[in-house]
């Protein structure tokens, strides 16, 4: 006999987006399961042995782990089941019901629910998702793999590394590398500016005196069975390699940290269509997606740098999700939400303006955004009404660069009636209009 | 007869490019951050850079080989790899919890090495590769 249960929520992912939802749907009375593929709750937080998480969320310079197992703690002392060491192989929705085939050792079960949250998180970008000649021996691999390798499994993946990719989870490995005794030969970014955080390239790579070389890629892989060697070239103003710039170095081992991408398999099965810009799913300010009873949220819904901001939208989801199982489908009046000018994306895609009315958003609908360019000497952020043209926020920032997402807060009440759009601009700031 | 210098805030993501003004009695003066904690920051960075040590130890556990771990202060910066070297020969060989001492006083600087996750018992039996029942109907 197929094991079956009843839930009023499923929750798909452990890491922090999960057990965040989980507890607020659990705190909000709602029956929840939440089902991880891995053996111990926490997701990728587990392999994040580095501090710096949870400044925003408990005050205070957390390692992964340590964040991940309170968050984890948490949720079930809320009420939440968790089912590590099982995934979930097919979804679909009967009625209104989420039917969901999972598998574990000892055996399938059917797990059934009223609501659906998707924290899936997100993968990492691979070798064969760059262009970069030659075979791939043994010795290239991505950071989070790297991380994976010399954190939780002991093991060190190379003596003198490479690293192509200046994404925080890069330069985080490269301390990590050089701690645990290997020499990290420089990190090689292809862009003409770092994409992870300022402070990871102080703290990881000039702390230890590993070169950072800009606007430079790796064009060639050499070795046979494993790697001893790559090509590295500067690039022109649209990345493309100049010739007479390559030059070869000796390693044994290619690190890449070249971005991330939310994981939506389960959501495009459900019919989800994704976002071209965030590559998650367009959902409200709690991840409401466009199909009812159905949330995502943390990073399969946009890929984030702050585990703090990852819980917050794991929150926002659970406790929609839970009003959503017991209290039925509501009214939503949906407003989109674009990113104008200078803006390379914004999350929420909509916000749901009924939403206030029915209790779920206590302080306002957050709204994050990136810019598209990296303003140095300071810039502004205007949210308009379309319609009204109305200016419903602004803030000035002393810097934006897209690795650094902001986060604004927007009273609902104040969106105008008649409004059919909402727009997030940004612009490099005027000298002299002194505001900080 | 001062001497000013530059770097990144690494407190919080906000990165501040912080000025420290040296050399001159008193406390150094500090421009460019965004907090109060990056005063304190910025003048003991000019003078005494510190951080903390995250790292792993080995364990005796198949299924858990290793244990995340963290100093309980700033280490000089200089000797952060000294440091990291004297956590090879540590063998955590027990359950613990987070926040338990596995190595104390490193190189006799006053700072302790504490776990930064759990390595629960019921975890290291049978259970590491079995159902994976951890946390189920807690």
């Amino acid at each position: 006999m197929l094991e079956r249960l009843d839930r009023d929520v499923a929750v798909i992912g452990g890491g922090p987006a999960g057990l965040a939802a989980a507890r607020a749907a659990a705190s909000a009375g709602a029956r929840v399961l939440v089902v991880e593929r891995e053996e111990r709750l926490g997701g990728i937080l587990k392999q994040c042995v580095h501090e710096g998480f949870g400044l925003e969320r408990f005050g205070e310079a957390l390692a992964g782990p340590e964040y991940a197992a309170r968050e984890a703690e948490s949720a079930l002392a809320a009420g939440a089941e968790a089912r590590p060491g099982s995934f979930v192989a097919r979804a679909s929705r009967e009625g209104g019901l989420f039917l969901l085939r999972c598998l574990r050792r000892g055996g399938a079960y059917e797990l059934r629910a009223r609501a659906l949250v998707l924290a899936t998180g997100c993968r990492e970008r691979t070798d064969r998702q760059v262009l970069v000649q030659g075979d791939r021996p043994a010795g290239v691999l991505t950071a989070g793999l790297a991380q994976y390798l010399v954190n939780v499994q002991g093991l060190l993946p190379a003596r003198r590394a490479v690293i192509l990719g200046s994404g925080d989870i890069g330069l985080i490995m490269a301390r990590r590398l050089t701690l645990e005794g290997a020499e990290v030969e420089g990190v090689y970014e292809i862009k003409a500016e770092p994409s992870g955080l300022s402070r990871n390239v102080r703290q990881c790579l000039e702390d230890f005196g590993i070169p950072l070389r800009l606007s430079t890629t790796v064009t060639a892989v050499h070795g046979k069975g494993r790697v001893a060697g790559v090509t590295l070239a500067s690039v022109d103003q649209r990345g493309a390699p100049i010739r007479g710039s390559e030059r070869e170095v000796e390693c044994d081992g290619l690190v890449l940290s070249v971005g991330l991408i939310p994981e939506n398999e389960l959501a495009a099965s459900l019919g989800l269509e994704l976002d071209g810009l965030t590559r998650g799913p367009r959902a409200d300010q709690s991840g409401a997606c466009l199909a009812e009873g159905l949330y995502c949220c943390g990073n399969a819904l946009h890929v984030n740098d702050l585990a703090d901001y990852v819980s917050e939208s794991g929150e926002a989801a659970g406790r929609a999700a839970a009003a959503y199982a017991r209290g039925g489908p509501a009214r939503r009046e949906l407003l989109p939400v674009k990113a104008g000018s200078g803006v390379l994306y914004a999350v929420p895609q909509f916000l749901d303006l009924a939403a206030a009315g029915r209790g779920q958003v206590e302080a306002g609908a957050r709204i994050y955004f990136r810019s598209n360019a990296t303003l140095r000497e300071g810039a502004r952020l205007v949210l308009k009404a379309e319609g009204s043209g109305e200016v419903l926020l602004e803030r000035s920032y002393r810097a934006l660069r897209p690795p650094e997402m902001e986060r604004v807060e927007l009273e609902l009440g104040r969106v105008p009636e008649g409004a059919s759009a909402l727009c997030l601009e940004i612009s490099r700031k005027e000298r002299g209009d002194g505001r900080d | 007869m001062g001497e000013t210098k530059s770097f990144v805030c690494v407190l919080c993501p906000r990165g501040c490019a912080l000025e420290v003004d040296i050399g001159a009695p008193g406390p150094a003066p500090v421009r460019g951050n965004a907090c109060p904690r990056g005063a304190e920051y910025g003048r003991l960075e000019a003078i005494d850079p510190r951080r903390s040590l995250t790292t792993t130890v080995a364990t005796a556990f198949p299924g858990r080989p290793r244990l995340p771990v963290k100093s309980s202060g700033g280490i000089p910066l200089a000797r952060l790899v000294e440091a990291a070297r004297g956590l090879d020969s540590v063998l955590v060989d027990r359950p613990l919890r987070r926040g338990e001492v596995v190595a104390a006083n490193l190189l006799g600087l006053g700072i302790d090495i504490v776990a930064t996750d759990d390595l629960a018992a019921e975890e290291l039996g049978d259970a590491m590769h079995g159902a994976g029942r951890a946390g189920e109907g807690a």
